[in-house]
This record gives structure tokens, sequence and C-alpha cells, in this order.
């Protein structure tokens, strides 16, 4: 046990030895200093192109295409490595600044000032990330639906990666959203919440993966967290019942606290956006936390190294022992993130649903 | 504002469209093949456990059953096997009575016949005696009675005798 100790520390150092000669290069700026906010945010946030490394002091990345509407209201669609060939970075009058209001968005010059174009619907990484984990997730359960086809209920549960599919699919279905809708009204909201939980399970997982075809802050992003709170906003709304509706406008409550003044209707009518809203930014944060965090412990050591090689070395390890720590943490999290986002929805969603009140003989 | 707080309508746009088709094809193809197989299978399962219990019921029942018919049989068995022995018995007693009854008829009807046979030699010899008899007397009187004599003295002496 403590030989296998050793051996990780040693691996760990080992590790961090020879990664940062290289790594420490790439995350330099040109005079040597490294701006820690920059690469946080450039990491967490969007990109038109998919940047994979630096080496030797050439980018490589992967170009993506760029899709918008001028404020012209023309439609452009190039490919992003247009902006790097380009002389000055400015591509047909558009360009990317690297900094100000409108940094890492495309811009025009209308009327001698910068402006923003007038929708970006770019495949940026982000997009891309999202299409990459569409796919995936669309082959890893239509794939499993399709094991399905030609069975009879009476053959063998499915083994293997299908059998491990279907006792997860059931344990949200069953653990979660049965339990919090309820046993009448769930059917109908099962796949909405299904598909939220493996949509924000999956994002969050490759999230962390930290090359190519993952890495992307895609549940870190508060466009997507809108996207499913709005959705979750609709599934309590579009279907609450006459209880639900009387519950905002008509609370049972005493009369002085709804009649002249209608406090309580206007704080419940308040209730039904704060709920999605409460939703899609603890999603958000915590994805983005967790992500800027195991970014900023990167740069630890970029920042040590700097200071010197053996504070650099010693500190390097802490913050790679501290990294792999916060990574165990964010699998951790990126499940429980997906838990509390389905399992509060179909919260929201059986509260809408709520049975008739009893009425109380002595209410008012 | 920092950019990651402002959405990009961009991604707000791609995100609503991926996800719902997402949604869409996992709501028609996906989890409801899913979740309805694993339902179907439950319900397989249920109905399968309560056929079993149904049939272990109906095999305790035969069973019980099977033994109600072994104790009957094994009953009736004993019952029949008690009359035979009393009917043979019974037969045997008969037949003994019978038997008895018979000897005892044919002794007695033996004994009646020569009873009869006795008494008819009896009376065959009795008739004999006294046909012999009345010869031998009549041949003894003729002989005795052709003397004088002894005519008178036989009369005499019957004489006597009946004044005796």
């Amino acid at each position: 046990m403590n030989c296998l100790r050793n051996n990780i520390a040693l691996i760990v150092v080992a590790l961090s030895m020879v990664l940062l000669p290289f790594s420490a290069r790439a995350a330099e700026e040109g005079d040597g200093k490294i701006d820690v906010q920059e690469i946080v945010m450039g990491h967490t946030g969007d990109s038109h192109e998919w940047h994979i490394t630096t080496w030797g002091g050439h980018h490589i990345s992967i170009p993506l295409p760029v899709i918008f509407i001028a404020n012209d209201g023309s439609w452009h669609c190039f490919s992003s490595s247009r902006f790097h060939e380009a002389e000055g970075g400015v591509y047909n009058g558009f360009f990317i600044p690297s900094e100000g209001e409108n940094s890492g968005k495309i811009c025009e010059t209308v009327n001698g000032q910068e402006a923003k174009v007038k929708l970006d619907i770019s495949l940026t990484k982000n997009v891309l990330q999202l299409w990459i984990i569409v796919v995936l997730i669309l082959l890893i359960f239509i794939g499993c639906a399709r094991w399905y086809r030609n069975k009879q209920p009476d053959s063998d549960a499915p083994k293997g990666f299908v059998g491990f599919i279907e006792m997860f699919v059931m344990m949200v279905n069953d653990d979660i959203i049965k339990a919090c809708i309820g046993e009448k009204h769930y059917r109908r909201y099962a796949p909405y919440l299904l598909t939220a939980f493996f949509f924000i399970f999956l994002s969050n997982l490759i999230g962390l993966v930290p090359i190519f075809p993952g890495g992307a802050n895609l549940t870190g992003n508060l466009a997507v967290t809108m996207v499913l709170a709005l959705f979750t906003f609709f599934a309590i709304n579009l279907f609450g019942n006459r209880e639900y509706w009387l519950d905002i406008f008509w609370p049972k409550v005493p009369v002085w606290l709804k009649c002249p003044v209608p406090m309580m209707p206007i704080i419940e009518l308040f209730g039904i956006f704060t709920k999605p809203f409460a939703l899609m930014v603890r999603l958000f944060a915590n994805i983005f936390a967790g992500h800027a965090i195991v970014l900023s412990l990167t740069c630890v050591i970029f920042i040590t190294c700097q200071l010197g090689a053996a504070i650099g070395a010693g500190l390097s390890t802490v913050s790679v022992i501290m990294m792999i720590f916060m990574d165990c943490l964010e699998l951790l999290v990126a499940f429980i993130q997906a838990y509390v986002f389905t399992m509060l929805s179909a919260v929201f969603i059986g509260l809408a649903h709520q049975e008739e009140h009893e009425e109380l003989p002595a209410a008012q | 504002m920092p950019s990651f707080l402002t959405p990009e309508p961009g991604l707000l746009i791609w995100m609503l469209v991926a996800f719902l088709v997402v949604f869409v094809l996992l709501a028609k193809f996906g989890f409801p093949i899913i979740t309805g197989m694993v339902e179907k299978r439950k319900q397989f399962i249920d109905e399968s456990l309560t056929s079993a219990r149904e049939a272990n019921e109906k095999l305790a029942n035969i069973k019980a059953e099977c033994q109600t018919l072994l104790q009957e049989a094994q009953a009736r068995q004993s019952q029949i096997l008690k009359e035979a022995t009393q009917t043979s018995n019974q037969i045997v007693a008969e037949s003994k009575t019978k038997a008895q009854e018979e000897a005892a008829r044919i002794i007695e009807d033996a004994r009646r016949q020569i009873q009869a046979e006795t008494e008819r030699a009896q009376r065959d010899i009795r008739a004999q005696v006294a046909d012999l008899s009345i010869q031998i007397a009549g041949k003894i009187l003729s002989r005795e009675m052709q003397k004088e004599e002894e005519q008178e003295k036989w009369i005499d002496q019957i004489l006597e005798k009946i004044e005796n």
C-alpha cells in the first residue's frame, strides 16, 4: 500500500516535470506573462475554431465554419481559417477582436465603429460539441432501443452495454421521474426528462475530456442551460392543472394578502419564472465553476514554473494532485447536476399536477 | 457584464434545434421502447409469478386430492377385504351348517331306514317265528296228540291252569 502510494507520487511528479516545458510555453503570452483570466475565459467560453494545442509557436486548431448575417442583412458563410490567412485578420471586412467588449465575436466596421454582426449562427466549438453529443446520445439510445426489436417480453433481459443503459434509464425513470411526478402523470413527461438527464450527463462528462471530441464547456454555457430551463418552463406551465393556477392566482392565504393588493399572486407569479431560472443558473454555475477551477489549477503550474524550478516542481505536484481530485469531483458533479436538474424539473412538474387540496374548515 | 453571462443567440438557436431533434427522436424511437419493454417484461414476470403461484396451489390441491383419494382407496380396500373375509367366513360357516344339517339328515334317514328295516325284519322274523312255532307246535301237537292219554293229560293241564 505504501509502495503504491510512493509510486503514484513519483508518477505525478514525473508527469508534471515532463509536461511542464511544453505546456508552459503554450500558455505564455508574447512577453512571457501568463494571463490566467484569459486562459480560463478562453477555455470556458466559445470560439470560432477548436483549439487543440500550440506547438512551437503555431496554433494547432480545427477551423470551423462561420455563418452569420451581417448588419446589412447579407448572409455570409466561410471557414474561420480565413481570418488567419487574411491580412491583419480582416476578411471581407469582418474580423474577430481579441480584446474589448466584443472579444471573440465576429465584428464589422459600421460608420467607423466596431459593431457585432446581426446574427451569428456559426458552427462554433460549442455548437460542434453540441452536435457531437447529439450524435452520441442518439447512437447510444436508439442503438439500445433497436436491440429490443423482435424481442418479446419473455426473452432474456439484455446484458452488457444494453443492459447497463436499460438499468440506467430505468433508474432515472423510476427513482427520479416516477418518484417526483407521481404514478399518474409521469408517463407524459418521462421522455423529456430522460432526454434532459442524459443530455446533461453526457455533456458534463464529455466536457471533462480535455482533448478534441470533448472539452467544450457546453453545460457551463448560459445559452445551453437557458434552453433546457425553457423546456422545463414549458413542461411545467403548459400542462399545469386548475389547482396549479388556482394556487398561483388565488392561493390559500388570508384574504388581505391577496385582495386589494395582490401580494401573494405577484410572488407566486414570480415563482413561475424563478424556478426555471434557478435551474438554469445552478447547472451553468456548477459546471462553469468546475471547469474554471480545473483550468486555474492548471495555470498554477505555469505560474509557479516561472518562479523557479524547485518551487515550480513542488507546487505543480500539489496542483496536479488537486487537479486529479477536482476531476474526480467533477465526475461526481457531472452526475449530481444532471440528477438535480431532472429531479427538480420533475418536482416542479409534479407540483403543477397536485391533487385537489382538502378543504380546511377554518382556513380563513 | 462578462461575456459568459450573456447567452449567445447563435448557440441558443443551435441548442434549441439540437435539443428538439434529440428530444423528438428519443421520445419516438428511444426511451419509450426501452421503458415500455421493461414494463412489459415486469408485467410478464408478475404474470409468471402469479401463474406459478396458481400452479403451485393447484399442485398442492392435486396432491391433497391424491392423498384423500389414496386414503379413500385404502379405506375401501380394507373394507372390501374385511367384507370378503366376512363373506368367506359366512360361506364357510353356512356350508358347515349345511353340511352338518345334511349329514344329520342323512344320518336321520339312515336311522329311520334302519329302524324301518329292523321293524320289517322283526315283523318278518316274528311272522316266520310264529309260522314256525305254529308248524312246530302243530307237528309236536300232532305227534303228541296221537296218544289218548297224552291228549287228556294236556287238556287237564290246561284246565288246571285256567282254574288256577
